[in-house]
């Protein structure tokens, strides 16, 4: 009778656990942001751009405060190397270690490739926790790279992104993007990001390899490689500013 | 009897004087008429080749689909052996790589922080090298307004408008915001050491001019030319010579790869082909409109002069006279008529162009908006075809207009000469 007694209460708990409704398109994104975002991050990583007539490969050390600042040192190719990049909230900059110029880049310049690859300077510009920019809604379930994803419909809730709308496969166990597809207002198909090597780094699900498309570009894309990769550790308060830059 | 005619050309103001001056009159125009627009092809040509596409131009086919973006991602490599080659293989033409590129010239203030920002359309050209055809080709001695020709690197001229515009002083260092070959942001600093106006609207607008070298440094493009420009020796567009010349080069380098190397004549890289046949379409309409209109008002003239003449013309077939013979003898007076007039009219059609061609008409006002590669002082091209296109056409038309009113001579019946004459 005892035995019976605990099936039955075994069956109630499956019976309860299948009906619990998925999670919301908010609350995914709001997982994603937590794995994803930290208040300070340092990483150094490769960004290999494969052109329609050879292979770059620039390297770079990123120091992030927060989401809005950001100070990016190029590393390599030698012609690359001392260019730095600083990104104050919503203004960025760029220094030239050859003309020992700081520019601002403004306008129809945010539209640029960044380093000639497939990202722009409008990607490194945009927020990148999404919950704050885009409505989310779950548009069902599917396999990437045989892990269990669910696909997300984000719309832009506020003026003036890069992106219209996105379509984001976010694994249903880690909470960590494996694919987005970019959408202009028109609903053109501009980017396609594919992730991957998905590591644990200091409790967070990190991926260390993003393959990004430009669709409106010829070649065959940008490899963003990250080679290390530290969070909440202490941050130099001179990196953000201007005159950093010229170091 | 030539003199005795002549001699009736010089007296009978109606009979000859009028038909004279009105084939004068149409010789003048067609001449004028034909060296202008000679001239204004001329310039149009010439500045095209100079200033843009060359007498040939070389450069990848992926390029020439999107010449017009002047897409450096897409132009030529390996251009010192495409250079040797050529100069090898056609020793009739001079050949220069060039680079043409887009940006913004950012000028700095005392803090090295930007002052101003103006767009430029850059040329990057072979400035330094002895002997280089470029500063001969791009006139840069007769366009400096300002300054010196750059003589090292690292200095370049700009339009003497843009400098006015952004208050740029000579000797000021001005940073190139461009795009690298690979698509990524080029910095570049240059000194401006002259200024120049090349009387092409479009250049003059935002034009800079800088060393090949630093051109190709600036945007990452190592031993690459967005083009290389064949000019003939003599600077005269062989139309022929040049269409064999990119027959034999493109047979040379058949292959799909989209970044094997074409070649275009200047008719096909500058995009004028139709506006040449319009010119030359233009030109026959004027001249044939022209021969219509003077045979129609010589006929008319030869109509009333024998009506005029109809006694004259009695008498002359009543005393015995052939009729083929005064038909022929109109014919001569119309030959002599159109000799007279065509030699006044082209003397003045050629005189009127020849002024003009020596002081230019400047039409600056009216081409600022021009984006054609044309000079803005027009000048007609006084050429032997001009002394032709006139002379000829003015002399048909007098016989033509004599032949068409004088076959009334044969519809005269001598029976009735003399009941005619008494009348």
């Amino acid at each position: 009778m005892r035995r019976a007694w605990w099936l039955v209460l075994a069956l109630r708990a499956a019976a309860a656990a299948a009906q619990t409704p998925p999670p919301s398109g908010d609350e995914i994104v709001r997982r994603v942001d937590a794995n994803m975002f930290a208040e300070s991050r340092i990483m150094t990583s490769q960004m290999i751009v494969h052109g329609e007539r050879e292979t770059r490969t620039i390297e770079s050390k990123t120091w992030q405060r927060g989401t809005p600042d950001a100070y990016t040192e190029y590393l390599a190719p030698a012609r690359e190397r001392g260019t730095k990049m600083l990104k104050l909230g919503d203004e960025l900059w760029t220094y030239d270690p050859g003309t020992d110029r700081t520019i601002m880049i403004s306008g129809s310049m945010l539209r640029q490739s960044v380093m000639g690859s497939d990202l722009s300077y409008e990607d490194m510009m945009e927020d990148p926790r999404l919950e704050r920019s885009y409505a989310a809604a779950v548009a069902g379930t599917e396999d990437v790279h045989g892990r269990r994803c669910w696909v997300v419909q984000l719309t832009a809730k506020v003026e003036g992104l890069a992106y219209e709308t996105r379509r984001v496969w976010v694994d249903a166990e880690r909470w960590v993007p494996l694919r987005e597809d970019l959408y202009a207002r028109s609903g053109r198909l501009l980017k396609t990001i594919r992730l991957g090597d998905v590591r644990q780094v200091e409790g967070r699900w990190v991926p260390m390899h993003a393959a990004y498309r430009d669709v409106m570009k010829t070649g065959g894309g940008t490899e963003f490689v990250i080679e290390t990769i530290a969070f909440d550790a202490p941050l130099p308060a001179y990196l953000f500013s201007k005159a950093a830059l010229r170091r | 009897m030539i003199r005795f005619l002549l001699k009736g050309l010089l007296r009978d103001r109606s009979r000859s004087m009028f038909p004279a001056l009105t084939v004068a009159a149409g010789v003048m125009l067609t001449v004028f008429v034909f060296a202008w627009l000679r001239g204004m092809e001329a310039s149009l040509l010439q500045s095209t080749a100079h200033l843009s596409s060359g007498h040939v131009r070389v450069t990848t086919a992926a390029y020439v689909a999107d010449a017009d973006q002047m897409p450096n991602d897409l132009a030529l490599l390996g251009v010192d052996t495409l250079l040797a080659g050529l100069r090898a293989r056609y020793p009739g033409l001079s050949w220069t790589p060039r680079i043409t590129f887009g940006g913004l010239l950012d000028v700095p203030d005392a803090r090295g922080e930007t002052r101003t920002q103006a767009p430029v359309a850059g040329l990057g050209v072979d400035l330094l090298s002895p002997g280089s055809p470029e500063p001969r080709m791009l006139r840069l001695a007769a366009a400096l307004v300002r300054g010196r020709l750059p003589a090292r690197r690292g200095e370049v001229l700009i339009s003497d408008e843009l400098a006015a515009r952004l208050s740029i002083p000579l000797g000021q260092t001005v940073t190139l915001i461009g795009s690298t070959m690979n698509g990524a942001m080029a910095l570049a600093n240059f000194e401006v050491v002259g200024t120049v106006r090349f009387g092409v609207g479009p250049m003059d607008h935002s034009a800079l001019v800088a060393d090949l070298a630093d051109v190709q440094s600036a945007l990452d493009m190592a031993n690459g030319a967005a083009s290389i420009l064949g000019f003939f020796r003599d600077d005269v567009y062989h139309e022929r010579e040049a269409d064999s010349v990119a027959a034999r080069f493109d047979a040379a380098h058949r292959s799909t790869d989209k970044y094997r190397p074409v070649m275009e004549t200047l008719r096909e890289a500058s995009g004028l082909a139709d506006l040449l046949d319009y010119l030359t379409l233009v030109l026959n309409l004027a001249i044939g409109f022209f021969v219509l209109a003077m045979s129609i008002v010589l006929w008319n003239a030869g109509l009333m002069g024998s009506l005029r003449r109809y006694g004259e013309i009695g008498v002359r077939l009543a005393v015995g006279e052939d009729q083929g013979h005064v038909y022929r003898a109109m014919l001569l007076e119309a030959v002599a008529i159109g000799l007279v007039g065509s030699l006044v009219g082209t003397g003045l059609g050629l005189a009127a162009s020849y002024v003009l061609e020596v002081h230019g008409l400047n039409v600056s006002a009216i081409m600022k908006d021009n984006a054609m590669m044309m000079e803005d002082v027009l000048r007609p091209r006084v050429t032997p075809g001009a002394a032709l296109v006139g002379f000829v056409p003015g002399l048909l038309s007098t016989v033509i207009g004599a032949g068409i009113s004088g076959l009334g001579i044969y519809k005269r019946q001598t029976s009735q000469l003399f009941k005619e004459l008494e009348a």
